[in-house]
């Protein structure tokens, strides 16, 4: 077992607990703060899996812009608290969890058969030119595509949100 | 590393990103759970990445974009929930069901 | 000229669609369209006939209406040969100076336009009959025409018994009709081909054999029986008089009733192969002429005692072909038109001036209305054939025929057998004689005597007139193209077909002509001595009180049908078909709807509005599909 692998299982062990109480927290504003440590496992990850840039930009992003944003959301949404609010009925929730655990089932039964004894080997940690360049160069038309998409998502946002 | 760790663990993400949005009532919660699921396919990206050692290096670029459309989505989303919270005082998804028979 | 011929029909039914879709925005209302039309197609018959005169072969124009992959084809053509160039001349004739006598007749009518477009349409129909070369083709004219009489007399359908009796035409017509098609499809197997010369070919060799043209000649006689207003099927012709006079005077007089002759002279080779064809005409024909003469003589309404004067004449026409006489029976058919047309357009005349159709309500208008007495005088006379007036030469002709075949030494081999000829000949004389008692007994209730009706009758509109002196003309002079008199048998030159040919100069039978004669003037004496005084305290027949029943409810054969036939479909078989249309095909077409609607009903409730479980069923049918995909297609 490398270093690689059991760095890679500590954090897979916390992300994956931070994300099974994202789902179940009886508190909005602790299912937030579990949400932070999910992204943050996920950016170790990444930096495991030779994507620097990426684990930056996950920091970045999604723990600094987007959590951020949901928290502002629970705020203005007077943040309700307890199960029976926050919850669907009992119901529903076995339904949820039986078609969430057939999804993992599937999931892991399909890519068990497709990929089961395949390994990523080791590699050098992608510098940020050469995904620059991969950006710049071949995807540059989707790069474009999504600034007009953000933009429109802004002023999106704004037109929805005013008080007017 | 196997491959079969991060996808595993993806999926993993996934399935409680789906338990998240069938059994939560309150919509910002939803839209957490829809941000885990998102994070779940940009490791998976990442991991094939990784693994095929791509010169385009697309597994990476595509994530980068999925982070960006995520953003987008949950501006507009939470945009959407603070306006259903102004007109009827819930952000219970329950209740919002005017395109029912 | 007979490459023309193929837009007489043409012209009448583009009038036909003219005045029906724009009838009312047209000058005139439409009417002078229809009549241009028709005097168009008049000209080019007349010119066609011409040359026909003048000696020509038949003209042929065929083509293919509908070719199927096997190779069989619906064929479409005409023939123009001197017998279509003869009844051309007559059906464009006749229905030209009906449609004049409507404009006058039909005058403020609420439905003036719909009749002049219904006008045209028959009259091409006939006309498609008269021409077609192949007998599918004759079909569709004569379908045509059926439609065309049912809506002609229904043309006041406001009136109940109007309704009915166009009804009562249009489905007896349709019994013999079922026969015809038979018919066609008999020699349509036997021939392989539908054109009336390959079967008349097909005949003439031998290729058929002749039980075959027996069953096939049988069966395209019920549609004549039907059409023509034969026993058994005659009865729908006096109900039909529920029409407008013109209508009477076109349809049941001169044109589509003589379809069904026309239709045996058409394929009288075929006719003449089978014995036992023959003795059915004639004695059918006989039957008939016999009943409606008597039929006859105890109608009070002037038009009905025409429709039973027209069925025994056809009767006539069928009886002369029955016996072999192919020329004669035609050329009854070609004098009837004239004379029977102006005595039906006369009594129209009559109706208009005295607001009635009853000779009780008639008398002594030969002093107000002299035209009318003149030109109705004519036409009677020439009805009961005195000499030297149209029907006159072709009834004597007929009864030559009878008598060559049936005592004498006939011509050429005929398949009738002689006594059946006897007992056409016999017959003859005595509907002769009560031919002549009728028709004097019309004249003098009608122009003898003394006034019986009420208001002032007087003469009709100039529209009205002109036909009838027209007709008159006709009706005298029409027989002389068949007579001695004038050139060696014209008439019969003009329609011979290589088939048939032409049998020379007509030879009278002195006798015969005296005595049909003599027994004309005998019924025409006996009319004059008992009617002369106008209408009798009690009508004479009625000493016989049988008999007068039995007449008066003409022969009880209305009963019987009524009985045996309209009640049992009516009262059961109708209501039956009701139920099952209503409850079990309209109940599969509504259920279908109540169906989908219950279906829907209970589906609706998918939509629950909430997006969560749309979610839900989204990551169940992807967790399916996937598993169908990679296990089942994948493998």
């Amino acid at each position: 077992m490398t270093g690689q692998e059991v760095a890679f299982l500590a954090l897979a062990v916390v992300g994956g607990f931070a994300g099974l109480l994202v789902v179940t927290s009886r508190n909005v504003v602790h299912a937030a703060l579990w949400l932070v440590v999910a992204l943050s496992s996920i950016a170790g990850v990444y930096l495991l899996l030779a994507a620097p840039f990426v684990a930056f930009v996950q920091v970045i992003i999604y723990v600094g812009a987007i959590v951020v944003l949901i928290l502002f959301g629970i705020m203005l949404t007077r943040a309700p608290v307890g199960r029976r609010v926050l919850d669907n009925t009992l119901r529903a929730r076995v339904g949820a969890l039986v078609v969430g655990a057939g999804v993992f089932v599937m999931l892991t039964w399909f890519m068990a058969e497709a990929w089961g004894g395949k390994r990523i080997a080791n590699q050098a940690a992608t510098t940020t030119d050469a995904l620059g360049l991969a950006i710049f160069r071949n995807y540059v038309l989707p790069f474009e595509a999504v600034s007009v998409l953000l933009l429109a998502a802004l002023i999106g946002a704004i037109v929805l949100a005013r008080r007017d | 590393m196997p491959l079969l760790y991060p996808l595993v663990f993806a999926a993993f993400l996934f399935s409680a990103g789906v338990y998240g949005v069938l059994a939560r009532r309150n919509a910002v919660m939803v839209l957490m759970s829809v941000e885990l699921m998102l994070n779940a396919v940009n490791v998976n990206l990442v991991a094939f990445s990784a693994y095929l050692k791509d010169q385009l290096l697309s597994g990476q670029v595509f994530a980068l974009f999925v982070v960006a459309v995520a953003a987008a989505e949950v501006g507009i989303g939470l945009a959407i929930v603070l306006l259903i919270f102004r007109n009827r005082e819930t952000v219970n998804i329950d209740e919002v069901d005017l395109l029912r028979w | 000229m007979e490459r023309l011929a193929w837009l007489v029909p043409a012209l009448t039914l583009a009038a036909w669609a003219l005045i029906l879709l724009l009838g009312k925005r047209l000058p005139g209302k439409g009417a002078p369209f229809g009549i241009l039309a028709v005097g168009a197609g008049w000209v080019i018959s007349l010119g066609i006939l011409a040359r026909v005169i003048g000696g020509g072969e038949a003209y042929h124009l065929r083509g293919e209406w509908a070719p199927f992959a096997s190779g069989f084809s619906i064929p479409i053509g005409i023939t123009v040969d001197g017998l279509a160039a003869v009844l051309l001349v007559v059906v464009t004739t006749i229905s030209l100076l009906v449609q004049v006598y409507s404009v006058g007749y039909m005058r403020g009518d609420k439905r003036y336009v719909l009749f002049f477009a219904n006008l045209s349409l028959f009259t091409s129909g006939m006309l498609i009959v008269v021409l077609a070369d192949n007998l599918l083709f004759l079909l569709v004219g004569w379908e045509i025409m059926g439609i065309c009489s049912y809506l002609l007399i229904g043309h006041w359908w406001e009136d109940q018994a109007n309704a009915r009796a166009a009804i009562k035409a249009f489905l007896v017509t349709r019994v013999g009709d079922i026969g015809f098609t038979l018919g066609i499809f008999v020699f349509f197997w036997a021939a392989k081909s539908f054109e009336i010369e390959r079967i008349v070919a097909g005949v003439e060799s031998g290729a058929i054999s002749g039980r075959t043209v027996t069953l096939g000649a049988v069966l395209l006689f019920c549609g004549a029986i039907g059409k023509s207003g034969q026993f058994p099927l005659h009865v729908w012709l006096p109900d039909a008089m529920a029409g407008p006079t013109p209508v009477s005077a076109l349809i049941h007089a001169a044109t589509m009733v003589a379809a069904g002759v026309f239709l045996v002279a058409r394929m009288f080779p075929v006719f003449e192969a089978s014995g036992t064809a023959m003795n059915e005409i004639a004695v059918i024909a006989s039957i008939t002429m016999l009943i409606a003469a008597l039929l006859a003589l105890v109608q009070d309404d002037i038009k009905r005692v025409l429709a039973y004067s027209t069925v025994s004449q056809l009767a006539y026409m069928m009886a002369g072909l029955g016996v072999g006489g192919y020329e004669a029976g035609v050329f009854h058919l070609f004098t009837h038109a004239f004379f029977k047309a102006l005595l039906f357009l006369a009594a129209g005349s009559l109706i208009h001036a005295v607001h009635s159709n009853n000779m009780s309500a008639m008398g002594g208008l030969a002093r107000v209305m002299p035209w009318t007495f003149r030109t109705f005088t004519i036409g009677a006379l020439a009805l009961a054939g005195v000499f030297p007036l149209a029907g006159f030469w072709s009834k004597d002709e007929i009864l030559t025929e009878a008598w060559n075949l049936g005592f004498g030494t006939p011509a050429e081999h005929v398949a009738t057998s002689q006594g059946i000829a006897q007992i056409v000949f016999v017959t003859g004389i005595v509907t002769a004689f009560l031919t002549a008692v009728y028709v004097a007994r019309m004249l003098w209730l009608t122009f003898g005597g003394a006034y019986r009706g009420a208001g002032e009758p007087h003469e009709p509109d100039g529209f009205m007139m002109l036909p009838l002196v027209l007709l008159a003309v006709g009706a005298a002079f029409a027989g002389l193209v068949g007579s001695p008199l004038v050139g060696e048998n014209n008439f019969g030159a003009w329609i011979a077909t290589p088939q048939l040919p032409a049998h020379g100069a007509v030879i009278v039978n002195w006798g015969v002509a005296v005595g049909a004669t003599a027994v004309a003037a005998l019924g025409i004496g006996l009319g004059w001595s008992l009617y002369r005084g106008g209408l009798p305290e009690r009508e004479y027949l009625t000493r016989f009180p049988l008999l007068y029943k039995t007449l008066e409810r003409k022969f009880f054969l209305d009963d019987l049908y009524e009985q045996g036939i309209v009640r049992p479909v009516v009262g059961a078989l109708a209501p039956a078909t009701y139920w099952f249309d209503q409850r079990v095909i309209d109940g599969a077409v509504n259920g279908t709807a109540i169906g989908t609607r219950q279906l829907a009903r209970g589906l609706r409730h998918l939509q629950t509005g909430q997006a969560q479980w749309y979610a839900a069923a989204l990551f169940v049918g992807v967790v399916g599909l996937a598993v169908v995909a990679v296990q089942v297609v994948g493998r």
